[in-house]
């Protein structure tokens, strides 16, 4: 809302300075979002206030005429081409040298003169784009008559717009007597209301117009009045000049009543033109499913039953709360005017003014919640303006169907209530000073006890903690310590999943991989490339209405395509080795519930591996690099991963494994199919690891399977088999781990696979170091041979395999 | 006698000299076996050969072939580490790299800014005693909405722009993509029979918003909320302050600013004072000249909050705080564009 200082000024003294104002409304009220300084630059001495006492022909252009002006000092001629200008206007006038705007571009400029078309101009006579009041520019700016001639525009014109952001339950601070009040209640000072004076000099009201409410669930008041006598044009410029400050559009001199009178008290009205309400009567009632009317911007609205209407004796003439109809609008020829200003339930407008994607200035107003009792606050001040503007005459009485009624809202405040929630005390003399300049009644019940009649205008104000908050913002919240939490603490929430995830993160960066986080939404198209085609539920993601994008339409049911993308772009930025990972969400649906929100660490890794330099660099990272760093992982988590061969969607087969911990499986290393790496746009031979956080979880030891270190040697031997080419390493490697003989553990590495020349066709040796060790004695070689000769044994028994001779 | 230590001295010379022509550790080797060899080794010879001295010179002359043996032994030590020191020497002066050549380069990784923050955010609320949990990104409307006291058709939705799920139930959509973490006040409570409560839940959010440098549709929140009795806006005060002191440097101050989200009363926004222009800066972007930076909103939780988690609100108080960690991270690092965050940039990420 934008507020004008000298219009507030009406209503409230304001001393301070526009800054420190602008800073205690944002403390205690409302966000000041800025302001502007109306007349800032408008040099004192240089632009000012004339008025125009000839107009003649300019003897070279049809469109130019030649304005004589008194400037206060002195009579001059200057050239216009302004199609407004008349005799007797007060207008801004323009010295040479004058810091304005230029009518054209809008861009700052300084006055310089010169003859135009042969004739020399003293001065310019100014439009409010060129003072920077609007965008105006078809004529000059016209001031309000008996503006005093010769005086600096600043002193008349000048003025600060504050921008406003207020809240979604206050409809009283988008009046500028609410916000007045605000202000008088901040500053200590006093607010003055504006009159709501007026003589009913008309007929009788009942005799011209009947109102009757038929919904009162959704009207809970409706008052109108009659002004007869009228005559429509425009509206005084004082008016205007507020009108256009609020940032609205001067109309005539009733629709500019109706919006004033808004702007001033917050609550809507509307006017008709009495002599097109048909059957002279008014009914508040649901539309008809399907009933239409063009409302007053021009469209035809189709409405359903839960849509209030304003109908006359035919049909519908207004959509209650949001905007008039177009055939009860007040025109040139109107001389009688029916007032509406009513209450209206604000879900009810709020709703009916979402489903018509209609949002007015009323109905902005009547979805925060207005109290009903503005309504004849709001209908007597117009009734005071219509009298005083237009000189109308007003039926005697105002009709006022009012359904709603409720009493007055009294609140029991408990004054250890304050202290309980702010944590201070606040004096009895400022509760009772706050409240009261809030236009609530206080009665200090003692020793302890408020009790608190809520003005009309507060309907957002309905318990204790209510009345709290009005004390400590204007209070002021500086005042409040900083203390700390008491009490005891509360027991912990184990949360193993989390903290593995974590645990997780930390590993995945240790080994050299950076973290990337992307958007949780993308395509169909996108998942489809790297889930199964018989995975129902990864197939079938869950979409959202209104994406904000098409690229972002499904939740992600992997996270294998947005790694992949984050790895495609930064390929195309950077050479040598890219390690990407991201800890998200799958979310998997589930018929009628929440989705399952399933923890995944997903790492793709690619690219030549560090060289001795910063560019080109080693051989390309491989599938066993992704298969290193997995193993890393979970050796660092105190288990060991068992991994088989696998075949997975998108990923290569015949370099792909599963792998488990335990009982479960707990991931998937591979590389990754290059038809689909292609797919996004990658042409490297790219590696992807998935370790799912909550399958692994369940796998991991409470603490570090710990053993305490033994004091003897080990003896370290090699030993080299060759078995069948199909029988796996891995296997082969476990059973050497875990071969255990009179109190001797073997420790085990793989250091080589050889196939070729030595070695049978179909074979392979594998090469095992043994570092043989027993916790109560140095072994000696022959009992380490012993034991070698016990594995080879086994593995001879198990696998095939044989000494390599 | 005379001649045997003469010619002792006359071998010793000999041998010296030798010593000093060896100039590496093969030479050395020679050296050493030819003198001091174990089979025949020239002084080694000699002392073998004092069975051939008359008995009543073997002492002295055993004595001073000894004396002989461990002079060139201390002699050949000490050219030993002479030639190693002169190989260092070398090595340091001759072989000396070119140290402002690049190092080799090291996988390092790195973890996402948005993570930094958060995790360092956590850390200062785990000091002050709460406790970390978590809730669903989808969400029912019932608890991002109607249980967080904001019902249809109330204007403070339009405070919440959201992203609905496309699912209906009974006819109705109710699933959305969360907009806050604020439905977690609700579950956590829920799910806690008795304050106190003490917990931060951290989590993504989504907006149905249009993106630019400040705005973002998927944002990562920290919802805050302590509920006990004789909790009091003060230790909001208190908790938060600790919290800026933590994240932007222990000279921060705080302010609480007016505010509404209907789940609290009274509710405030909170800003701390503009680390960048330190409060004189007209032209400051950060602070557009206020002095102060908006930065979370908060407050006490509505009792009617308090009362449907099955509390008595006449004794149980609390309150709730929202951080939106996206903008703690651009403030503390000065990015200038929330959408850096997730165009997973390297150049970007690896910043941090």
């Amino acid at each position: 809302m934008k507020i004008s200082l000298n219009w507030l000024r009406e209503y409230v003294d304001v001393r301070l300075p526009i800054d420190e104002l602008a800073r205690r409304v944002t403390d205690a009220v409302a966000e000041v979002e800025g302001w502007r300084v109306i007349g800032e630059m408008w040099d004192p001495a240089l632009v000012r206030v004339a008025k125009v006492v000839a107009v003649d022909p300019h003897p070279n252009a049809d469109r130019l005429r030649l304005a004589t002006v008194d400037t206060g000092e002195r009579t001059v001629q200057v050239v216009c081409g302004a199609p407004n200008l008349a005799v007797g206007q007060t207008v801004a006038f323009a010295s040479e040298g004058a810091r304005l705007f230029d009518g054209h571009t809008g861009e700052p400029t300084t006055l310089k003169l010169r003859p135009i078309r042969g004739v020399e101009s003293a001065g310019m006579v100014l439009s409010e784009r060129e003072l920077g009041l609007s965008d105006e520019h078809e004529g000059i700016l016209v001031l309000p008559e008996g503006t005093p001639v010769g005086v600096p525009l600043a002193d008349v014109l000048g003025d600060v717009i504050l921008e406003v952001s207020t809240w979604a339950n206050r409809a009283d601070l988008l009046g500028m007597v609410g916000f007045a009040r605000e202000v008088a209640a901040l500053t200590g000072g006093v607010l003055r209301e504006p009159s709501r004076e007026f003589t009913a000099s008309g007929p009788a009201v009942d005799g011209l117009v009947s109102v009757s409410i038929e919904a009162p669930d959704l009207c809970r008041r409706f008052t109108a009045s009659v002004i007869e006598g009228i005559t429509v044009g425009p509206s005084p410029a004082w008016m205007q000049e507020r009108l256009r400050k609020a940032g609205m559009r001067p109309i005539n001199n009733v629709v500019d009543i109706t919006n004033y009178v808004m702007l001033e008290t917050g609550q809507p009205l509307h006017a008709f033109d009495y002599d097109l309400v048909r059957g002279k009567r008014i009914v508040a009632r649901r539309a008809r499913p399907g009933e239409r009317l063009v409302t007053l911007d021009g469209v035809e609205r189709e409405f359903d039953g839960e849509m209030l209407l304003i109908c006359d004796g035919e049909g519908p003439v207004g959509v209650a709360g949001v905007m008039g109809g177009g055939n009860s609008e007040v025109n040139e020829g109107t001389t009688r005017v029916l007032l509406e200003v009513a209450n209206f339930r604000a879900g009810s407008i709020r709703r009916t003014s979402t489903l018509l994607k209609l949002r007015t200035e009323a109905s902005l107003r009547f979805e925060k919640g207005l109290g009903p009792e503005m309504a004849m606050y709001a209908q007597q001040r117009a009734l005071h303006l219509f009298e005083t503007v237009c000189g109308g005459r007003i039926a005697s009485g105002i009709v006022d169907v009012y359904p709603g009624k409720e009493p007055p809202r009294t609140i029991v405040l408990e004054a250890a209530r304050i202290a309980q929630v702010l944590g201070i005390d606040v004096p009895v003399e400022d509760v009772r000073r706050i409240l009261g300049d809030l236009g609530f009644l206080v009665h200090h019940v003692p020793p302890a006890k408020y009790s608190v009649q809520v003005p009309s205008w507060r309907p957002d104000v309905e318990i204790p903690d209510d009345l709290v908050e009005e004390i400590g913002r204007i209070y002021g919240y500086d005042r409040l310590p900083a203390t700390m939490l008491r009490g005891t603490l509360p027991a912990p929430e184990a949360n193993p999943v989390m903290s593995l995830r974590e645990r997780l993160r930390d590993l995945a960066v240790a080994l050299g991989f950076q973290e990337v986080i992307n958007y949780t939404l993308t395509t169909r198209e996108k998942l489809a490339l790297v889930t199964d085609p018989l995975d129902t539920v990864r197939r079938n993601p869950l979409g959202v209405v209104n994406p904000v994008a098409a690229q972002h339409a499904y939740l992600r049911t992997s996270l294998r395509a947005s790694v992949l993308e984050s790895y495609a772009a930064n390929r195309r930025q950077a050479e040598g080795p890219l390690r990407l990972f991201e800890i998200g969400f799958e979310y998997l649906p589930v018929e009628g519930d929440l989705p399952i929100e399933r923890p995944v660490l997903c790492a793709v890794l690619g690219g030549s591996r560090e060289g001795r330099w910063h560019v080109g660099g080693g051989d390309a990272l491989d599938f066993f690099d992704a298969k290193g760093a997995v193993e890393a992982m979970l050796g660092a988590l105190g288990v060991r991963g068992t991994f088989t061969a696998a075949e997975e969607h998108g990923l290569l087969p015949g370099h792909t494994a599963k792998f488990g911990v335990g009982s479960e499986m707990a991931g998937i290393v591979g590389q990754v199919h290059p038809e689909t790496a292609a797919a996004f746009d990658i042409e490297e031979p790219v590696f992807l690891f998935e370790v799912w956080v909550e399958d692994l979880v369940r796998h991991l030891p409470e603490r570090p399977p710990y053993q305490a270190l033994s004091r003897y040697p080990a003896v370290r031997m090699d030993l080299a088999v060759v078995v069948d080419a199909s029988v796996p390493a891995g296997a082969v490697l476990e059973l050497a781990r875990s071969h255990r003989s009179q109190g001797v553990t073997t420790r085990a590495e793989l250091f080589d696979e050889y196939r070729g020349p030595g070695v049978p066709e179909g074979k392979k040796s594998l090469a095992l170091r043994l570092w043989f060790r027993a916790d109560d004695r140095t072994l000696t070689d022959e009992e380490a041979l012993k034991v070698r000769q016990g594995l080879l044994a086994r593995l001879g028994r198990e696998f095939g395999a044989e000494l390599r001779g | 006698m005379t001649t045997e230590t003469g010619s002792l001295a006359g071998l010793e010379a000999e041998a010296l000299a030798a010593l000093e022509a060896a100039a590496d550790d093969a030479a050395l080797d020679r050296w050493r076996a030819e003198w001091l060899g174990r089979q025949d080794g020239r002084v080694t010879v000699l002392l073998r050969g004092i069975r051939e001295v008359a008995p009543d010179e073997r002492a002295a002359y055993g004595a001073a072939v000894n004396a002989l043996k461990q002079a060139l032994e201390a002699r050949l030590e000490a050219r030993r580490q002479a030639l190693k020191r002169a190989e260092l020497e070398r090595l340091a002066r001759e072989g000396a790299i070119d140290v402002t050549l690049p190092g080799r380069p090291q996988p390092l990784g790195r973890l996402h800014p948005i993570t930094r923050t958060l995790r360092d955010c956590l850390d200062a609320f785990r000091a002050m005693g709460f406790r970390v949990a978590e809730g669903p990104e989808v969400e029912w409307d019932r608890y991002n909405f109607d249980a967080a006291r904001i019902p249809e058709d109330h204007p403070a939705r339009d405070m919440w722009d959201t992203i609905w799920v496309n699912t209906l139930i009974d006819g109705k959509r109710r699933m959305l993509l969360r907009t806050h973490t604020t439905p977690n006040q609700i579950r956590v409570m829920e799910r806690t029979p008795q304050p106190p409560v003490r917990v931060v839940v951290p989590g993504k959010c989504y907006r149905q918003e249009a993106t630019d440098a400040t705005h973002e549709w998927m944002l990562t929140q920290i919802e805050g909320l302590a509920v006990d009795e004789g909790v009091r806006m003060s230790d909001l005060k208190g908790v938060l302050y600790e919290w800026a002191r933590a994240m932007f440097g222990t000279d921060r101050r705080i302010i609480f600013h007016h505010s509404y989200f209907p789940f609290v009363e009274p509710g405030v926004e909170m800003a701390i004072d503009c680390f960048i222009c330190r409060g004189d800066g007209r032209q400051c972007h950060t602070c557009h000249g206020t002095g102060w930076i908006e930065i979370l909103g908060a407050g006490m939780v509505h009792p009617e909050i308090i009362d449907n988690a099955g509390y008595d609100a006449s004794r149980v108080t609390g309150f709730a705080f929202g951080i939106g960690v996206e903008r703690v991270a651009m403030l503390r690092w000065g990015i200038e564009d929330i959408r850096h965050f997730y165009s997973n940039d390297l150049r970007f990420l690896g910043q941090f």
